[in-house]
């Protein structure tokens, strides 16, 4: 029998690679990126809808490329790169502040950054601290086993940017389910329609804050924004449901990714536990190797050149965080954990005018759950064979579908 | 040789990055932006470039200038 596909398959030019792939060990980027650790600065990648688009995959030219303003966000103009099929289908929606270019950008980045500082997110780090204790308290009186993901990474976050925004933490069953329809679906539908009950729910809790103002960032904003013209009703809710599906999503998955690595890496826990002045920078490490957010999408307004490449203007380009923060080139044994690697340029957070607003208070809070979570449970160990253990498609935000632990 | 250092507030968007990686040399004003901390005007603190590296927008310059 011959095999038909041989026969058919091109010999010359290979075809591009297929992005996003399904990860095959939740730490590492999928074996079939290979082929793009290989093609650096940037090479082509065929889309789930057949289309292509450039990736960048090499370290200096994605600091480059996401500081350069003549690359937009703006997701509802035609041809923009479109990742999978729920994003496709509320790309019209406003997103506030990562959908928008300067000026508009600019305009909203500034109303958020005194509520994001470092002393800011310094200055809530007690508050950080009794959550996190209280949540474990919770979590070893049901002991000696439970789903870390519900019982710990996802709610620390929660609890941690509704106490910021105002947000009552007693929707967080609400909110945490539609971000989650939002980001994962699974049906295009499923994101419209998250979306909608995220938008109806803001709206509702922006009456409540202007008839009875409380003392969170969406007060704030309501009272110092809204009231005063700078914002409309529209933009506000936009925002939110940035602010509150960024704050919880990533971070959570951060903490549930972070902890599996950390419990499949002995030694490098160990280090951990005998020096926790290495916590700041193992977060850094961790954030460089897990690169949970993997695929940020631009579009090209201009012709670029890129070490002698072009980009046309309205073509596609994405970022593949995983690839870049193993740039060889930049790090040393790049698969390898290591937290005494200068290892603070990652792009993990993104780079360029919409690196990530949160930033500092994501760092707060992983180094908090994390030194609490194997401080308190030093026998702490996955409770299932790891290799059992569900995790995140390519498609969305990586991280652990759950995580049953013991101790 | 010192250095002179210089912040572009009108690109600064206060990530922080400068504050985080030369704590000794940078703060956030009120308004989040960038801010060399009294007396560090002219520091020559090895984490300086670090930090103007760090930062995602380009809003720090660091030149050096002759003394006198």
């Amino acid at each position: 029998m011959t095999d038909l596909t041989e026969l058919t398959a091109p010999t010359d030019l290979p075809e591009p690679v297929s992005f996003p792939q399904d990860r095959t060990c939740p730490y590492h980027p999928p074996a079939g990126y290979d082929p793009l650790r290989a093609a650096r600065p940037l090479t082509r990648v065929t889309l789930y809808d057949g289309r292509t688009a450039w990736l960048v995959t090499g370290h200096a030219a994605a600091r480059a490329l996401l500081a350069d303003q003549r690359l937009s966000t703006d997701r509802s103009r035609p041809d923009f790169p479109v990742t999978n099929e729920r994003f496709a289908a509320v790309r019209n929606r406003k997103v506030a502040l990562l959908g928008e270019n300067d000026p508009q950008h600019r305009t909203k980045r500034r109303m958020m950054i005194p509520a994001f500082t470092v002393k800011r997110a310094t200055a809530m780090r007690p508050d950080i601290q009794r959550i996190v204790d209280e949540l474990l308290d919770a979590m070893i009186a049901q002991g000696p086993t439970a789903d870390l993901v519900s019982a710990f990474a996802l709610p620390v976050p929660s609890m941690v940017i509704c106490a910021l925004l105002g947000v009552p933490y007693a929707d967080h069953e609400f909110f945490e389910a539609q971000s989650r329809r939002l980001l994962r679906g699974p049906k295009a539908e499923d994101s419209q329609d998250a979306r909608d009950q995220l938008e109806a729910y803001l709206d509702e809790l922006i009456d409540r804050k202007q008839q009875s103002p409380g003392e969170g960032v969406l007060d704030d904003l309501v009272r110092e924004q809204l009231n005063e013209g700078a914002l409309d009703r529209e933009e506000l809710i936009s925002l939110t449901i940035i602010l509150l599906v960024a704050g919880h999503e990533t971070t959570a998955n951060m903490i549930s990714l972070g902890t599996y690595t950390l419990l499949l890496h002995p030694e490098r826990l160990a280090e951990l536990r005998d020096d926790p002045g290495l916590l700041p920078d193992a977060v850094e490490e961790l954030m460089r190797s897990l690169s949970i957010v993997d695929g940020l999408m631009r579009q090209a307004l201009e012709d670029i050149d890129v070490d002698g490449t072009t980009i046309r203007a309205g073509e596609g380009v994405i970022f593949s965080a995983a690839v870049i923060n193993r740039d060889e080139d930049v790090y040393t044994a790049p698969d390898t954990l290591d937290w005494h690697r200068p290892t603070r340029h990652h792009v993990s957070f993104g780079f360029g005018i919409h690196q990530c607003l949160g930033q500092n208070l994501a760092r707060a809070e992983l180094e908090i759950a994390l030194h609490s979570l194997f401080d308190r449970l030093p026998t702490l160990s996955l409770a299932v064979p790891a290799e059992e253990i569900p995790f995140k498609p390519g498609d969305t935000i990586q991280g652990m579908l759950e995580l049953p632990v013991t101790w | 040789m010192h250095t002179e250092i210089h912040i572009d507030k009108d690109i600064c968007i206060g990530a922080g990055q400068c504050a985080l990686a030369a704590p000794s040399v940078f703060t956030q004003d009120d308004d989040g932006y960038s801010a060399v901390l009294p007396g560090k005007e002219d520091t020559d603190d090895p984490m300086l470039r670090e930090a103007a590296r760090a930062c995602p927008v380009s809003a720090i310059t660091v030149s050096d200038r002759a003394v006198g």
